[in-house]
């Protein structure tokens, strides 16, 4: 397929449409509102069916009745909306079902503003709404990565039966840029014996119920113990990371999505000096590139994670250097996007500190 | 080589679609190329801005802050972009609505009367392409061939009649480069 | 020997947890009768809710789901819109359909979504215990209103199924009680029409089932049953609120 120029979210919409995906529960914020209006004229040409919900909270208890029929369902939003779809994630995880939600990050806590941010790493990564939960948690850089990252959501929530959340920053959604559809072919899944579609009883399969109410502690406690078991599954097999330059590095920028192509240019103009910098970028922020970061910090001689936050992977990084090198931190908050000469100045300064 | 451009100047000027075709039209040609949009409160209050970048790898930061050329189409673009242009880097403004200059004089000032050649054209609207044809003409960035077929891409089949109009503005505002 | 009596093929063959003298059972059996009667029971998916019925998936012999407190016509939407050709319904009580739930029963109802609600209102919040829900009369006395309930502190009980009535998208609305045979026999009738009002695809149904709760009432069975006939119907008039032809 040519390639075409594509925004963001109308290319995450494309893409999970293309993935299979037939129903679509939202709920309109900035800066997601093109997933929802994609969707609402896309579905219906494939069969499909769109909902504008009366909440998010709806929204997610539409996609929790729709996922537990077999269908490939999604629903997006941004991150106040995403506060309120966490009891519906928590239950849809308790009921193992599959589906994707898309989080395209803006400034918070609150209201907070509507231009991009990565506040929210917290709240994806380690659950968000109650209980012990994961998902795996993609963070695409650019719109073909969101794209290809999409489809890939799909795959890994039919496989382990678990919600799959694609983090953007407000700039993924909002960015144009050139896309090639993939031509998307599903993983090997196994059937989705459990779906509730209306029981026959007729011994070719036990009775669907769709639930996550386990009412003596033991079975809730064996419960836990078998989604844990699929978490080190995910975190096994999904992990998913890149490096550039860090063959030679001897200072290492963290960073993801926008913020990992800003740091990007910033290292380029810092290699331009003769500073040897590298950048490590997790596509999944969960599961986390642990041993990269923890293999590099013993490599290089500072590292420096860049957030649009005031501070939330760089926890996860410090974790994974466990001393082994300084960890700085380097955040701009609020929907304040940091600039290339910002990121570089940290480098240089780095660089100069010894 | 990578163009890092910032277009910028009131909602309805066309500004955001200026930004696209450019960028598309580098794809077309062959290059890697994003474009953001400011999609912040400013674009209920009026002004509009977008950064494009052109470049022959994958782009790092879609943010500009040291342009190549900054492409004002009204007075507070200017005052509020002036400063990101690189030495040696272009502005280009729309010199019908702006009546005073740049201050800087370490950079490349071009200034196209946008709306005084579109309405000379009949059509108010093309303001914006010719000074897309100033901006390549100045650049020669890609052909202008290309630009066409971007906006053809645009605009789709139903609107194939303007294009003549479209690429008449754009010729217009590269003569302008020259005059300068 | 000719069978005179038995269970619905819709009801599983389990103890339910009901406290004595509640009428969830007389409710589910109609539910289930109702089902078996129009031959839907393979199609049909119920979605239970958080409250006294929260283990109802236990208890209907179909496909079901057990949702979020309130969000049960939310979960139905989903279901619903993914298959079309079978039959869903929820099943929710006056906490989680009245307070907690409001915004996603409205919106499937103005929607006109195609599925049917069975409601039941005994005026307070049993599972939990005894608390005061936006059902509860004035003057009733719940575990959060000791005092009971009072126009100053805790405002006036909602009336959903007249609320509901005055919307486009509800095909079929109506309140019944299950306090004496006669009442059970018209609520099952109620309860079926919900149904193929559904099938026909009509629009929206639901049928309120005035219920009571012994326990947190604080009465024996038999003197629950004629509290709520003396005291729930005058504020909740039984009958059909909208029908559409």
């Amino acid at each position: 397929m040519a390639r075409q120029m594509m925004k963001g979210n109308e290319a995450i919409a494309e893409a999970a449409v293309q993935a299979g995906c037939r129903y679509f529960f939202g709920y309109p914020i900035t800066p997601q509102n093109e997933i929802p209006e994609y969707m609402s004229a896309r579905l219906p040409e494939v069969g499909g069916a769109f909902i504008q919900a009366e909440s998010e909270v709806a929204a997610i208890n539409m996609v929790y009745g729709a996922a537990g029929t077999g269908a490939r369902c999604m629903t997006s939003s941004s991150s106040p909306g995403i506060s309120l779809k966490q009891e519906g994630i928590s239950y849809i995880v308790g009921a193992e079902l599959p589906c994707v939600i898309v989080n395209m990050m803006r400034g918070g806590p609150g209201l907070g503003s509507i231009q991009p941010a990565q506040s929210d790493y917290f709240q994806a990564t380690r659950g968000g709404g109650h209980g012990d939960y994961h998902m795996v948690v993609f963070a695409p850089a650019s719109v073909q990565e969101a794209v290809e990252l999409t489809q890939r959501a799909f795959d890994v929530a039919d496989q382990y039966r678990n919600p799959v959340m694609v983090l953007g920053d407000g700039i993924i959604g909002q960015m144009m840029e050139p896309v090639t559809m993939p031509d998307y072919k599903p993983r090997n899944l196994p059937e989705k014996t459990w779906a509730a579609t209306g029981w026959k009883n007729d011994g070719s399969r036990p009775r669907a119920v769709i639930n996550s109410l386990y009412i003596q502690a033991q079975d809730c406690e064996d419960m836990n113990k078998r989604l844990q078991k699929k978490y080190d599954e995910m975190a096994q097999n999904e992990l998913m990371v890149e490096t550039q330059m860090m063959e030679d590095a001897e200072y290492a920028i963290v960073a993801y999505g926008t913020t990992a192509r800003i740091a990007l240019t910033a290292i380029r103009q810092a290699r331009e000096q003769g500073v040897k910098a590298g950048l490590i970028r997790p596509i999944t922020l969960w599961p986390f590139p642990t041993e990269t970061i923890a293999k590099a910090a013993k490599q290089v001689k500072k590292m420096l994670t860049v957030e649009m936050s005031m501070g939330q992977m760089v926890e996860d990084v410090r974790a994974a250097a466990c001393g082994a090198c300084p960890v700085g931190f380097y955040g701009r908050t609020g929907g304040v996007i940091p600039g290339v000469r910002e990121i570089y100045n940290q480098i240089m300064s780095m660089k100069e500190a010894e | 080589m990578e163009q890092q451009i910032i277009v910028a100047g009131f909602g309805g000027q066309g500004v955001l679609l200026m930004g696209q075709l450019l960028a598309y039209a580098g794809m077309l040609e062959g290059q890697e190329v994003s474009w953001m949009p400011s999609y912040g409160p400013e674009m209920r209050g009026g002004s509009a801005n977008c950064a494009v970048v052109i470049s022959d790898r994958p782009v790092g930061s879609p943010k500009v802050e040291d342009a190549t050329a900054v492409i004002a189409m009204n007075r507070p673009s200017m005052e509020q972009f002036e400063k990101n242009v690189v030495p040696g880097g272009g502005l280009l403004y729309n010199s019908s609505l702006i009546e005073v200059k740049p201050t800087r004089d370490d950079i490349r000032v071009v200034a196209v009367p946008c709306n005084d050649i579109a309405q000379e054209l009949g059509n108010a609207r093309v303001a914006n392409m010719v000074m897309l044809g100033a901006y390549i003409e100045l650049t020669k960035l890609f052909p202008m061939d290309a630009l066409v077929e971007a906006l053809r891409h645009k605009l789709g089949p139903s609107k194939e009649k303007l294009i003549p109009l479209n690429r008449k503005a754009m010729e217009a505002g590269a003569a302008c480069v020259h005059k300068a | 020997m000719a069978v005179v009596f038995e269970k619905p093929k819709m009801l599983a063959d389990v103890p339910l947890h009901y406290c004595p003298g509640c009428t969830h059972g007389i409710i589910h059996r109609l539910v289930a009768e109702a089902i078996d009667e129009l031959g839907v029971g393979e199609k049909t998916i119920g979605v239970a809710p958080v409250g006294c019925a929260v283990f109802a998936y236990n208890y209907f012999n179909c496909d079901m789901y057990e949702a979020a407190h309130g969000r049960a016509p939310a979960v139905a939407t989903g279901v619903k819109r993914c298959l079309p050709d079978n039959v869903v319904f929820t099943y929710q009580g006056d906490g989680d359909l009245a307070s907690i739930g409001t915004a996603e029963i409205v919106h499937a109802a103005t929607r006109g979504e195609k599925i049917t609600t069975i409601f039941v209102n005994n005026a307070i919040y049993g599972m939990t215990g005894g608390q005061m829900a936006p059902t509860t009369l004035l003057g009733q006395k719940a575990t959060t209103a000791p005092l009971g309930r009072s126009v100053e502190k805790n405002g006036y009980p909602v009336r959903m199924s007249e609320m509901l009535a005055t919307l486009d998208g509800p095909a079929y609305i109506a309140r019944v009680s299950v306090h004496d045979v006669k009442h059970i026999m018209e609520a099952k009738k109620a309860i079926k029409r919900a149904f193929e009002m559904q099938i026909a695809g009509k629009g929206f149904s639901l049928v309120e089932v005035l219920s009571t709760c012994p326990t947190n009432w604080g009465m024996s069975p038999a003197e629950a049953l004629k509290w709520l006939e003396e005291n729930m119907i005058p504020q909740y008039p039984l009958g059909v609120k909208k029908e559409v032809e």
